[in-house]
């Protein structure tokens, strides 16, 4: 087991770079006045058919004949169903993968959301080269990260992997989250001193 | 609050950064953390933040911080491997974030192995 969803985050996401995805969608919804939290992970990778979408879900059937997908999904959807939740998985071969996970927020089992920031710096680090696009929301406000935008300022990809840029990015996202929850503005503008 | 992190910033540091670039050239050391599921749950990304913190406070640009997936010794994660040029690939392993601070002062500083923490090593 995982102990928190920024940990499945970053496990699910292994699959979308192993499925060879150029593009990944993570997206995070905090409902917790409605009673409920959605991860949903979408990519562009090669996808699975049917019989493999019925087997990634079954962790007796999946840790030898697919072990290359590993133990990831059942380890969420367990998550999902033990915090009274649901779990999906739809994928269509050659155009991508989108897996859904429902959860009931103050659920006693409804796990945490753990250190978002340090998820997202592994993977653009770990897989510069894919355009991961993390969308949080929680209520009305919304708090995005596009690689792209990033990509767009470094230029070079292998910056990512540095240490100032890296130590940057955990910053922006922590200050992004932490307004998105306090209701502060959520702006982008510098701070010129 | 503490001062907004801003594009702008990220924009100063690229500028800075010229040096960074030395990251591409064929000198540069490679850290790379073990990654798969059972890294993660053995702690990795947490290895991988401690490394990035610790070369960002001493100011070790030249550095580039991989992951890989799992490499089949989970019971030894969270791993680690330090790639020094012209010097053989050494594997941590059973690491802590804890541990992070030692290996960097001593192996990528230094250029002294952590012997008690090697559980691998390949040229």
């Amino acid at each position: 087991m995982l102990d928190d969803l920024s940990q499945h985050i970053l496990d699910i996401a292994e699959n979308s770079v192993a499925a060879g995805a150029s593009r990944v969608d993570v997206l995070l919804v905090e409902e917790d006045d409605l009673g409920f939290r959605v991860l949903e992970i979408r990519d562009d990778g090669r996808g699975m058919d049917a019989e493999m979408v019925r087997r990634v879900t079954d962790p007796f059937v999946t840790s030898r004949t697919t072990r290359r997908v590993g133990l990831g999904i059942p380890f969420l959807k367990q998550a999902a169903e033990l915090a009274g939740g649901s779990f999906s998985i739809e994928s269509v071969p050659g155009s991508g993968t989108c897996l859904r996970a429902v959860f009931r927020a103050g659920w006693i089992d409804c796990p945490p959301l753990g250190d978002l920031p340090a998820t997202v710096v592994t993977l653009f680090a770990g897989y510069p080269g894919i355009r991961w696009v993390f969308r949080f929301s929680c209520g009305e406000r919304s708090f995005e990260v596009d690689q792209k935008e990033i990509l767009e300022i470094v230029e070079d990809p292998e910056l990512m992997r540095t240490p100032p840029v890296a130590s940057w990015l955990r910053d922006f996202i922590q200050e992004g989250l932490e307004e998105m929850r306090t209701g502060g503005e959520v702006c982008a503008q510098s701070n010129e001193s | 609050m503490p001062k907004v992190t801003s594009l702008e910033d990220l924009r100063r540091i690229k500028e800075q950064a010229s040096d960074l670039t030395s990251a591409r050239s064929k000198g540069k050391v490679r850290v790379i953390v073990g990654m798969g599921t059972c890294g993660i749950a053995a702690g990795a990304r947490e290895v991988m933040q401690a490394v990035l913190a610790e070369l960002d406070k001493r100011g070790l640009k030249d550095v580039s911080v991989e992951t890989t997936g799992c490499i089949g010794m989970c019971q030894q994660e969270p791993l680690l491997d330090i790639i020094r040029p012209g010097e053989p690939r050494i594997t941590y392993g059973n690491l802590s974030a804890a541990d992070v601070p030692r290996i960097v002062a001593e192996h990528l500083v230094n250029g002294n192995v952590v012997e008690e923490k090697v559980i691998g090593r390949a040229d």
